[in-house]
């Protein structure tokens, strides 16, 4: 057990956690999974606590895990998207918190397209502000589920070869799960396309490869990223049928791996792109697990700064 | 009515005329003055005692933003002008990217007209090379230079069309005016925020390459040497600047550059925290680019020294990084800036030579009647202490705006009083 406390109202990103913190996250998570197994989900921590889901990028997966979550701490939650927000009337993201805050609310879960948006709001802010995602920076509590279900899986984090595939560039999942598993201990290394995996990512403290078929035999985790088509302009790579053929986790490529070898996604998958159907539903794969563990997670989370939150 | 003012006992510091002594300094009747205009005056006498203090021709500005017409919550001509004067600067240059833009006779005319009014300080305006800003077709630039600009520019746009600028600069040439280059290849920079390295990385931010800078460094220096004509290249933010610049002037191109002191000062380390104050356009680079700038600014490769005065209201700035505009204002810090770290902390330069950044060079390239002691020049005049210590304190601003990154540092070297036309505009 770690002998970290937890003093913070916000988790903006996994890169400013210690490594105790980020155990002390996991510990607790393990003790809200349990939760999940009961025929009563639910435990009163957040009772009387409001929470919004301040979601001003789309999402379903995310924002679900959140309200769920936020449901079995006892919590009242409400959800905002940007379409339905002032801020399609051109309201600032400052006041529109402002106006959140000013309703008593206790945590908001932002997620938002530019980098940082978490950040700005914690510092203007009492309430509690939890990062489900900024731009292409960080998106914590995925970080912090993939780390848990490694964890879970393989009873450790030290020493283990973890290999991200796919478009690391735009990818706050990949940040995440680096900053997360590199405090651990773990062996990560970036693979996918020169012009979305560049040099500088050596700088994090991670491996970089262009070759996967290389990295594939000795990895202990794979975590396979959704190639953003929205996000990319169209010289980043030629095209889908080029990036299979360089990078896609094929049936056959697939058998390179050690049996053993996890296979994860963050979602949402394109299947026959980053990786082939049959893979993603096959027994090496713990995309569901990560579903499952991503809702313990969340209650960890909203749990720990909720209670730090005045 | 004759007015003789006479300034004591100061280092008169005047690099047109190869001067550095201690001495007084006569005024009479708005101009510098020969030491018998004392003897000859009918009137009183006012003195000023310099002692300790360096006596320079009125500093220059080249490149700022007053915003007005347009944007008169962010400044407006008098504001600015105010700034500069408690900066330490006597003229200033702005740039025409207002509301509207600088790219008629009539909206020059306009702003003349209004600094005349309203502003303390000489406010010299610059019009547009294309209509708009818009990079698509030639201003009427020879109507611009009639109504009275100093030089065109796009600045804050670039040209993107090598042959449209290739024909505004050989226009130009005609019309006798130099060109201004605010250098980025738009494709290169796309969304770029930041400068693309290591933060850029870490924190998810779009990155703006040095080449995207250098790539249209290199395009002026092209042009420069097609047209004969000289380009002068905005706040140079990237080392691959530096060298491409002094290999041309080492071959007699028509070509030069300024910078900001933001970009000696500050790295990219500074947008950590998102902080929009950091948000400038080029953006905050290396170090390895600070200290090739600093030894661009030794060797003589880059000239001038300027703000690139931006002032945003806070509201605007105070939004996600990616939304805030980019630019922080400078009046009022650059001197001490520059004098802090090209003077004392690096000692690239001499005071000598940072006073020539500010004046006769700037003065040589956009043929300004200004940055002289001589007599029969018009008094304009900054005192400087260059040992005076003093922390940045945005409440003090005379800018409307507050946007800087440099609140609360403490910086040696300052203007102590500015003088335009034998009146005192500021003191400390």
């Amino acid at each position: 057990m770690t002998t970290a406390r937890w003093n913070r109202k916000d988790l903006l990103g996994l890169r400013e956690l210690s490594a105790d913190e980020i155990n002390l996250v996991l510990e607790t998570a393990d003790a809200f999974k349990q939760v999940g197994t009961r025929e009563i989900k639910k435990v009163p921590a957040l009772r009387g606590k409001t929470l919004v889901n301040f979601f001003i990028e789309p999402s379903t997966r995310t924002r679900t895990s959140f309200e769920l979550a936020a449901f079995r701490l006892s919590a009242d939650v409400i959800n905002i998207t940007a379409s339905a927000s002032s801020l399609s009337k051109g309201e600032t993201l400052k006041d529109t918190a402002k106006i959140l805050e000013a309703n008593h609310v206790d945590i908001i879960v932002l997620r938002h397209s530019s980098a940082g948006a978490p950040q700005f709001l914690a510092e203007r802010l009492r309430s509690s502000i939890i990062n489900a995602g900024d731009g292409a920076h960080e998106h914590p509590t995925q970080g912090l589920l993939d780390t848990y279900t490694i964890r879970e899986k393989k009873k450790r984090i030290e020493g283990l070869n973890v290999v991200i595939i796919g478009d690391i560039l735009f990818s706050r999942v990949a940040r995440s799960n680096i900053f997360a598993l590199t405090k651990l201990g773990a062996r990560v290394t970036v693979v996918g396309p020169s012009t979305l995996v560049p040099r500088d990512f050596e700088k994090l403290g991670v491996a970089v490869s262009y070759d996967i078929d290389k990295v594939l035999p000795t990895a202990d985790v794979v975590n396979l990223l959704r190639i953003q088509h929205e996000r990319q302009r169209k010289e980043y790579f030629p095209g889908v049928g080029e990036y299979i053929r360089l990078f896609g986790l094929t049936k056959e490529r697939a058998k390179l791996l050690k049996p053993d070898c996890l296979i994860m996604h963050p979602g949402p998958i394109n299947r026959g792109v980053e990786i082939d159907s049959e893979v993603a539903d096959g027994n090496q794969s713990v995309i569901l697990n990560q579903v499952t563990n991503g809702l313990a997670v969340r209650m960890a989370v909203l749990y720990l700064c909720g209670g730090i939150a005045t | 009515m004759m007015k003789t003012i006479i300034i004591r006992n100061g280092r008169i510091i005047d690099p047109a005329n190869g001067r550095d002594e201690i001495g007084d300094l006569v005024i009479a009747n708005g101009r510098i003055a020969e030491q018998s205009a004392i003897r000859d005056s009918k009137s009183a006498i006012a003195e000023i005692d310099a002692k300790g203090l360096i006596v320079a021709p009125g500093l220059i500005d080249m490149h700022v933003h007053l915003r007005e017409p347009g944007f008169a919550h962010k400044e407006t001509i008098a504001s600015g002008a105010r700034a500069a004067a408690a900066g330490g600067f006597t003229t200033v240059v702005c740039m025409p990217n207002t509301s509207p833009v600088a790219d008629n006779p009539s909206t020059i005319t306009w702003i003349k007209d209004r600094a005349r009014d309203t502003a303390s300080v000489n406010v010299l305006p610059t019009g547009a090379i294309s209509k708009n800003l818009d990079g698509e077709e030639l201003a009427p630039i020879a109507s611009i230079v009639q109504s009275g600009v100093v030089a065109i520019t796009d600045d804050g746009k670039c040209v993107q069309n090598h042959e449209l600028m290739r024909r505004a600069v050989e226009y130009a040439r005609m019309v006798g005016v130099p060109v201004l280059d605010h250098c980025q290849d738009y494709n290169l920079v796309g969304n770029g925020v930041v400068n693309e390295g290591e933060w850029s990385t870490l924190l998810g931010l779009s990155g703006w390459p040095a080449a995207g800078e250098e790539a249209m460094v290199m395009r002026s220096i092209l042009l420069a040497e097609l047209c004969d004509h000289h380009i002068h290249c905005q706040h140079i933010s990237a080392a691959g600047s530096v060298r491409l610049i002094r290999e041309a002037r080492g071959r007699g191109v028509k070509i030069s550059g300024e910078v900001c002191p933001h970009h000696v000062t500050l790295t990219d380390a500074a947008i950590q925290n998102f902080d929009t104050n950091c948000k400038m356009n080029p953006p905050l680079r290396t170090q390895r680019d600070i200290d090739a700038i600093i030894e661009g600014i030794a060797d003589g490769t880059l000239t001038i020294l300027c703000s690139d005065h931006a002032p945003h209201a806070g509201f605007e700035k105070e939004v996600e990084f990616d939304q805030a505009p980019f630019g922080i204002v400078g009046l009022e810090t650059e001197l001490g800036l520059f004098i802090d770290i090209l003077v004392h902390q690096r000692k690239a330069i001499s005071i000598n030579r940072l006073i020539e950044m500010f004046t006769i060079e700037p003065a040589k390239l956009l043929k300004l009647d200004a940055g002289t002691l001589s007599i029969g020049a018009k008094a304009d005049i900054t005192l400087i202490d260059p040992g005076r210590e003093w922390t940045v304190d945005v409440s003090k601003f005379e800018s409307l705006s507050r946007n800087t990154p440099f609140h609360g540092w403490k910086l040696e070297g300052r203007a102590v009083r500015t003088i335009v036309r034998g009146e005192t505009v500021w003191a400390l």
